[in-house]
């Protein structure tokens, strides 16, 4: 009886997986149908003449994910380094501590805070500067043309980093702890700084568990809702390569929108969103299972 | 010389020890050790668990700096200069004194960047000339005919004999001047043991080995020199032969013929 | 080679050694002084959120908070109190759904599908669901329970927080689990306990402080979860008990004050906020001594 609930529950998992993934294309039904794959790169996003193309979310989704990774992974690599290598012994459990409880602070916390106390700050400090500073460089000033009012891309994408930052550095951490001391007194025997140990040895040695903990942080990076919807603007526009005007995700434009959203292709449209963020959130899982099995094998290789 | 040790005398030791002490927190590990090691000579460490052999081995690279509650107080002479106190930075005299580990630790990079790491650190080499090098080093190791074909695969598919000669090669390649061993057979079996002892007796031409063992027989076979600690002191320290043959503390024949330890 | 050839290739060798040392010295100290900015970095980002929040939502907390309704723009008075109910219900509720069915897939993969290919499927897939972003999960939910009942409801949201539940609470089970030595298994084996009397008497029972901190970090995921709410649950002006019409809850009411240009209101959302912030970080704090206790 017991072996039948526990084994049930397990098949509960697998149905409510597929569960997801079917209602979703259900829902979005209408919307695949009526527009099919170019759904991804159109970006007319229209309630009232009923016309949808995701692609301001989508890019909106991607971009935002990719400056806080830029952000988050040396940021992390540095924490990690600090915690294992420079920190006293007293000091390592607290701050480990510290840096975990900014993973526990709920996501609405960082919205609204990065809303109403840090984007004025962004704004004047940052924002402003980078303008005056590259408003004429050629490529460079059209990144950061437009309002610079501190919401935008470039905002989502800074509170991102710091929400994902605690994930990838407890993984870091974790995995630069378990390095054999054997190996670390090897590069030390040959006369390495404490940052070629670190960079040169050890990284190497623990990329498999690095690079999970750096996809575990964009898979959250990616499905972010509340952080994300505060700052980025909720603008379906994207006429520009600027990261500080208001944009939209995919998560932002469901909260959004979604309530309001009447049946038929708008409210289609928007699952139709949640089926791609899923199916990308799905990718990028498989693609660091499929990535960690490869770096595995190509340890000996050199170009 | 210090008569309390021996009767001794190294001409021109490559390394010497002047009343070291060293303290793993507040325990006292190393006794007031005097010691001379002799120049391009292999001298073995021998004594039971718990003596501090591998203690003083670490010493003369500066290893246990990395470990807060380790210290060492006294002198240890290397060309004349303090070891301990030396204004030069602690990687410089890395380059000049090189240790292999009891475990086969190689890096997670290929055979060739395994011995190309360290000299990238201290030399700037053209291709050709690192080829050259790392050739040079395997071959010193007397690895270079079982991996020259397959340089480029990585270091830890080697056998376990293979792997702690790759280590001897990365040591050797970065030119030291002395080559500390701390019992880098205890995870070997007796081919490879054998193997690298062979080596042992060949890498004495070019440089100082010092080597720590706890198998006895090991330091009869390889050594030219043996040093008998227990408990922190160093009890005797003369030619392999006498201190094996003609042992002059009768704490240093207990040892030897096995009556403890 | 001779004497001089080999003392002038020596003191060639040592001073490319020495050299090329004064770079990697400089690389170095920067790289380390990076490294602590970096640790400040984070740190500094943890104390002003919880200061500011502190500084904000403190000044909101007076007992209107948890006796009055959520009040209308620019009024005068209001509280959060049927945020706060809804909250706790609704928390508490899929709390109580989520762990037995999170314990049982977890106390599978542990002790009956270690190899099997069932096993692995579900573990691959509660990796999916992990990751899964929590928005889905409120779309999933609103499609299979909102649009049949074409209603918003306090237990779609329920049932929206126990789905986030449930992942987490396998993967934090089956981890406990596994942590169990074999040998005190098969010692309950060997004196002729069926299996499911040595799960739950022998091996759980050991288990029990890293499973009840996997459930009480679940509890404190949910806890700040808005997302899942915002199209099952919904929010509501009124006090509501009942779990079948829409329920407001802290974090979509907060979404909704903090958006708005209304003072009041924002007001309300920064006590929301604080009051979130606290629960969360002593739930998370109680969760870390109480398994660092056990052990």
């Amino acid at each position: 009886m017991f072996s039948v609930l526990a084994h049930a529950a397990a098949w509960l998992t697998l149905a409510l997986l597929a569960g997801i993934i079917i209602s979703l294309i259900i829902g979005a039904a209408p919307a695949i149908k009526e527009y099919g794959l170019s759904f991804l790169w159109t970006s007319d996003w229209d309630p009232v003449q009923n016309k949808y193309g995701g692609l301001v979310m989508i890019y909106g989704t991607l971009m935002t994910s990719l400056i806080a990774l830029i952000i988050a992974v040396p940021v992390s690599f540095g924490i990690a380094l600090f915690l294992t290598e420079l920190s006293p012994a007293w000091l390592k459990r607290p701050l480990g501590t510290a840096i975990e409880l900014l993973a526990a602070i709920p996501s609405i916390v960082y919205g609204m805070w990065g809303l109403l106390v840090f984007s004025p700050l962004l704004s004047e400090y940052v924002q402003q500067p980078l303008q005056a500073l590259f408003g004429g460089v050629p490529y460079l000033g059209a990144l950061f043309s437009g309002p610079p009012v501190g919401i935008g891309l470039l905002s989502a994408g800074i509170i991102l980093a710091i929400m994902i930052i605690p994930f990838i550095a407890s993984v870091m951490r974790d995995v630069f702890e378990v390095t054999p001391a054997l190996l670390k007194e090897s590069a030390y025997g040959l006369g390495s700084t404490t940052w070629e140990v670190m960079f040169k040895v050890v990284l190497p040695y623990t990329k498999t568990g690095v690079v999970g903990g750096i996809m575990l942080g964009l898979g959250r990076a990616l499905g972010e809702t509340m952080a994300v919807t505060f700052v980025i603007g909720n603008q379906n526009q994207l006429n520009s390569a600027s990261l500080f005007e208001a944009a939209n995700s995919i998560t932002s434009a469901l909260a959004n929108e979604f309530a309001e959203a009447g049946e038929g292709l708008h409210q289609a449209s928007l699952i139709y969103l949640g089926l791609v963020l899923f199916f990308i959130t799905f990718v990028v899982l498989a693609f660091s299972k499929v990535l960690l099995a490869q770096l595995k094998k190509s340890e000996g290789t050199r170009t | 010389m210090d008569t309390k040790v021996g009767q001794t005398i190294i001409e021109k030791p490559k390394l010497s020890v002047r009343n070291l002490n060293f303290y793993y927190g507040s325990f006292h590990a190393l006794k007031n050790i005097n010691l001379d090691i002799p120049e391009n000579k292999v001298t073995a460490f021998i004594g039971p668990s718990g003596c501090g052999k591998s203690t003083l081995l670490r010493t003369f690279n500066r290893m246990f700096e990395l470990y807060p509650e380790q210290r060492a107080e006294g002198e240890i002479m290397l060309d004349g200069e303090n070891i301990l106190t030396s204004k030069e930075d602690v990687s410089l005299i890395r380059a000049k004194v090189g240790m292999v580990f009891q475990k086969p630790t190689p890096f997670p990079m290929s055979i060739y960047e395994n011995i190309a790491f360290g000299v990238k650190l201290f030399e700037t080499l053209p291709r050709i000339e690192m080829d050259e090098r790392v050739e040079w080093a395997l071959k010193k190791a007397a690895l270079w005919n079982e991996v020259k074909d397959k340089l480029n695969q990585s270091g830890s598919g080697l056998s376990g004999g293979q792997q702690q000669r790759l280590c001897i090669a990365r040591g050797v390649a970065i030119k030291p001047e002395v080559l500390l061993l701390d019992e880098p057979c205890s995870a070997l079996d007796p081919i490879s043991t054998g193997k690298i002892e062979e080596l042992i007796h060949e890498l004495k031409t070019d440089y100082t080995v010092v080597i720590v063992t706890h198998n006895m027989q090991q330091a009869a076979r390889s050594s030219d020199y043996t040093a008998y600690m227990y408990l922190g002191d160093l009890i005797e320290f003369g030619p392999t032969n006498d201190v094996f043959m003609k042992p002059k503390k009768k704490d240093t024949e207990d040892y030897i013929t096995g009556r403890f330890g | 080679m001779s004497s001089t050839a080999m003392t002038t290739a020596a003191a060639s060798l040592q001073a490319s050694r020495v050299s090329k040392y004064a770079r990697r010295k400089r690389v170095n100290a920067l790289a380390l002084t990076l490294s602590l900015g970096a640790m400040a970095f984070g740190l500094v980002w943890l104390v002003w959120i919880l200061i500011e929040t502190v500084h904000l939502g403190f000044a909101g907390l007076t007992l209107s908070l948890f006796t009055e309704m959520t009040p209308p723009p620019q009024a005068e008075t209001g509280g959060l109190a049927n945020a706060i109910f809804g909250s706790v219900t609704m928390v508490t509720f899929a709390t109580l759904l989520g762990t037995p069915i999170g314990i049982l897939a977890g106390i599978y993969l542990a002790e009956y599908g270690q190899k099997t290919w069932l096993g692995s499927i579900t573990r691959f897939i509660n990796d999916i669901l992990l990751a899964a972003p929590s928005i889905v999960i409120g779309l999933f939910i609103y499609s299979i329970v909102v649009a049949r009942m074409k209603s918003y409801s306090g237990w779609a949201g329920v049932l929206a927080l126990a789905l986030i539940v449930i992942p987490v609470v396998i993967r934090t089970t089956e981890n406990m689990l596994s942590l169990i030595p074999n040998a005190l298994r098969e010692a309950a084996y060997a004196l002729g306990t069926p299996k499911w009397k040595v799960i739950m008497t022998v091996t759980l029972k050991s288990a029990r402080a890293g499973v009840l901190t996997g459930i009480l970090l679940a509890l404190a995921r949910i806890a700040g979860e808005t997302a899942p709410l915002l199209f099952t649950a919904l929010s509501n002006q009124f006090w509501t008990s009942d779990l079948s019409s829409p329920m407001a809850s802290l974090p979509v009411t907060i979404f909704k004050f903090a958006m708005s240009p209304y003072e009041n209101w924002q007001k309300l959302a920064w006590a929301g906020v604080f009051l979130i912030t606290l629960g969360v970080l002593v739930l998370n704090i109680l969760a870390r001594t109480f398994l660092r206790n056990k052990h």
